[in-house]
Parts: structure tokens; C-alpha cells; sequence
């Protein structure tokens, strides 16, 4: 503990690194580097580098607070090794999980938000309405406008708090919907078989 | 009561019920336009009409109403077989494969939503609402101690008396009447009134009339009117009180 003690403290980022350490525990939410430079009053780059050395400082296996990137922004959580006792003390953010139909909506809604209900009704087939209720109950969605069109059904998309729950930094850490395995060409072939049928 | 048999009288069918579902089922009436509403009215009327509640009828009555309304909301709003039912067969396969393709990628998606969550279920951090950001200091304009004193001194400043002329009502005092009435009353036994008062202002008839009604509370005259809004005749009355004068004189001073 005592090396990166002294790396800190002689390192001239050292005041403001303390600054930014302050500002990130008294947030309940991740603070963008946007917001911590207009706090701190200081130059973005200098923020970023200070950020690093905070960063090396609470490191999983090192601290038992980690700082992290997600969803957007910096913030602490409690190491992994401390879960256990935190489980005993607090409520996980998704305690039970979440079912098929929830986990289904929720990539619909991540991949294509801001999506409608019917939107989401249309590919999964059946009716989202519960499955999005649970989703903005747990904070997981959120409605965001409604659709242009009549009737204007409203529009859910992602929040922070998913990101967060998920450990994601930012959407575009979810995986490539052309790398995740679509089978279409084995569909396609069997549909067509069928087509024929009707039309002969 | 068989229900197949209740005879309807709609804007789009007049007929007993078997009938119409049959023209229904076999697409002869457009259940768009029959009044579901209508039937059940209908049905409950003559449900009215019995003195037992025939619970077979009713269930019976439910489940074709039931399905009559389904069929006729699938039939107000397209529905998407129908879409691919405008299609060539193989339009129709290539939209139903991408759609499927598009589920299953969803699908894969929340496969892996799955396991990221199993893989990070453990982490803790702190929720709940940000502290509120501070109050907006309002900036005020530089401030002028010798204006602020300026302004403060128009305040402090006397304000000119108002004038009351113009409120000022001027008429006589009852005293003058009353030493009219007095001096007529030596003269003569009895005077009329609306002869003495002729020509006065309204305020003066008034102030006359107090007067009049002043000397009567001293009883020194009596006062008679043959008829509402006719002449009011004035007497003397022959006895004179020191402390009556006294009285009437005090009320003058008031009054003036």
C-alpha cells in the first residue's frame, strides 16, 4: 500500500486527482469527463491523466473501491472480493434476474431503442406490455418521446442505469448484431420449401 | 330462451342470431358495420322480459358475443397476415425468414445480455438521487450607496395634502330651519310644508325636513299627511319645555 501512496503524492496532478476522488463519491451516478472538467476548473487533458492515476490507485485487487468507466462516465463501485459482505448488507441492483421475455425486450430495446411496445410486440411476437413495465419499474428503460406517427406510442431506450448494471461503458460495447449468429439461410431454405407447397 | 333464435332488428341485419352469424362466418354481412352493442341490448331486453335468469342462455349469449367481438377487432384493424398475404409466396418467405432472422439475433442478444449479467451480478455501487446542484447566485447590477440615498429620500419626502373641495357637501344647518319653522309658527297656528320647501335644493328639503322632525321629537308641532305623497300639514302644538330647547339645541350643535 505504500508505493502508490508515495506515487501519488509526488506526482504534480496530485491536488487535482484529489479533487476529482471527492467529486466522484459524493456522485450517485457516473460523472462524464465533460462534468468533472468544468467542476474541477481544470484542462480536460490534465482530468484525464489525473483520472489514470486514480484509476491505477482503486484497482480491483488493490482497493476496495474501484474506479471505473461506464456508462459514459467515471464512478466507483466496491471491489468484487467485497461482494459477498456487500450482498449481505444491500440489495443488487437486478437481485432476481430477469426472465426470457425481459432479457429479449431489453435487447430489442438496446440494440433499437428508442423503440414502441408494438414495435417490440412485432419481432418478439408476442404482446411487451408487462415485459417493458418491469424493465422501467427496475430502472432498466425508460420512456423517451413518442413515435411521429398517429396514435404516437411512446418510445423506451436504455438508461445509465443499465449500462451500469451491466458494466458497459457505453452501448457500443454490446456485440455487433451481424456477429451474433442469425441462422437466416437455414430459414430461408425451409420457408421457400413451404412457399412452393402453397403455391403448387 | 335459445339464443340462436333471438330476433334482431340492426341498421345492418334484421333477422334471428344463427342467421347472422352464418352470413357473418360466410362473409355476406361486413361485421364492421352490425351493432354488437345493439345485440346485446337486445339479448339483456329479453332477458328482462323472464322471471328466471337462464344461465345456460347467458353463457351461450357470452361466448358468440365474444367471438363476434374478436372477429370484428381483427377485422377493423389490418393485421399483418394480411400484409403477407398480399405477397408473391416467395416475397412472403423472404419477409417471414428476415423477421425470424431478426428475432433470433435478438434472441442471441439476450443470451448474451444473460451471461454479461451473470458475469457482472456482483457488483455494488451507490444508487439513488445526486445531490442537487447549487443555487443559481443571481448577480446584481453595481450598486450606487449615493442613488440608493437618493431614492430612499424621494420616499421620505412629505407627500402634498390632499385636497377635500371637491368632496365638500354644502348645505345649510338644521338650525336655520328650525328657527324658520319657529318664527312661521308665531306667526300662524299650522303651514304646509311642500309650500315652505318649494324651490329648495334637494340637500336644503332634506335638511328642512330633519328640522321638521326635530321640532315634532320636541313636541312642538304635530304633523299630518292625508295620503302617502300628499301635502304634509304642519301645527303648533301649544307647550313649550325649557329642556326640550335645551335637547334640540345640543343635537344642533352636533349636527352643524
Amino acid at each position: 500500500m505504500e508505493r502508490p501512496l508515495r506515487l501519488v503524492t509526488a506526482n504534480p496532478l496530485d491536488q487535482l486527482a484529489r479533487t476529482l476522488e471527492a467529486l466522484l463519491v459524493v456522485a450517485s451516478a457516473p460523472l462524464p469527463v465533460e462534468e468533472l472538467t468544468a467542476a474541477a476548473d481544470d484542462e480536460r487533458e490534465r482530468i484525464e491523466l489525473a483520472l489514470g492515476l486514480l484509476a491505477e490507485r482503486y484497482h480491483e485487487g488493490r482497493s476496495g473501491i474501484v474506479l471505473e468507466a461506464v456508462a459514459g462516465g467515471w464512478a466507483f463501485r466496491a471491489s468484487r472480493e467485497a461482494s459477498e459482505a456487500c450482498g449481505r448488507l444491500f440489495e443488487r441492483p437486478v437481485q432476481r434476474g430477469l426472465s426470457q421475455a425481459a432479457l429479449e425486450t431489453l435487447a430489442i430495446v438496446a440494440y433499437l431503442g428508442p423503440c414502441t411496445r408494438p414495435e417490440i410486440a412485432r419481432i418478439r411476437g408476442v404482446a411487451a406490455d408487462s415485459a417493458v413495465a418491469g424493465l422501467v419499474e427496475r430502472g432498466l428503460i425508460t420512456e423517451s418521446g413518442r413515435d411521429d406517427g398517429t396514435g404516437g406510442a411512446v418510445r423506451y431506450r436504455t438508461t445509465p442505469m443499465f449500462e451500469r448494471v451491466f458494466g458497459l461503458e457505453s452501448l457500443s460495447q454490446l456485440p455487433r448484431l451481424d456477429d451474433l449468429p442469425g441462422d437466416v439461410d437455414d430459414l430461408r431454405e425451409r420457408l421457400h420449401a413451404v412457399a412452393e407447397q402453397r403455391s403448387a | 330462451m335459445i339464443v340462436r333464435e333471438l330476433e334482431l332488428d340492426l341498421d345492418a341485419f334484421e333477422g334471428p342470431f344463427d342467421l347472422l352469424l352464418t352470413l357473418v362466418l360466410k362473409e355476406e354481412v361486413d361485421l364492421a358495420d352490425v351493432d354488437v352493442a345493439g345485440i346485446v341490448v337486445r339479448f339483456v331486453e329479453r332477458l328482462a322480459e323472464r322471471e328466471t335468469l337462464d344461465l345456460d342462455a347467458c353463457g351461450e349469449f357470452l361466448v358468440l358475443v365474444a367471438a363476434l367481438l374478436e372477429l370484428k377487432a381483427r377485422g377493423l384493424f389490418e393485421d399483418e397476415a394480411a400484409e403477407l398475404a398480399d405477397l408473391e409466396p416467395e416475397e412472403a418467405a423472404e419477409e417471414l425468414a428476415r423477421r425470424l432472422a431478426e428475432y433470433r439475433r435478438m434472441k442471441e442478444a439476450a443470451g448474451w445480455l444473460a451471461e454479461r449479467l451473470a458475469a457482472e451480478g456482483d457488483r455494488f455501487f451507490r444508487l439513488g438521487p445526486a445531490p442537487l446542484a447549487p443555487a443559481l447566485e443571481r448577480r446584481l447590477a453595481p450598486q450606487d450607496p449615493e442613488a440608493l440615498a437618493n431614492v430612499v429620500r424621494l420616499l421620505a419626502a412629505e407627500p402634498p395634502a390632499v385636497s377635500l373641495a371637491h368632496m365638500a357637501l354644502r348645505f345649510p344647518p338644521v338650525a336655520q330651519f328650525l328657527e324658520r319653522f319657529r318664527a312661521l309658527l308665531s306667526r300662524r297656528s299650522r303651514f304646509d310644508f311642500d309650500t315652505e320647501i318649494d324651490g329648495l335644493s334637494r340637500a336644503e328639503q332634506a335638511i328642512a325636513f330633519l328640522a321638521l322632525l326635530e321640532l315634532r321629537r320636541a313636541n312642538q308641532i304635530s304633523i299630518s299627511q292625508a295620503a302617502p305623497f300628499a301635502p304634509i300639514r304642519v301645527s303648533r302644538v301649544e307647550q313649550e319645555s325649557a329642556a326640550v330647547n335645551e335637547r334640540t339645541h345640543a343635537w344642533n350643535v352636533r349636527s352643524a
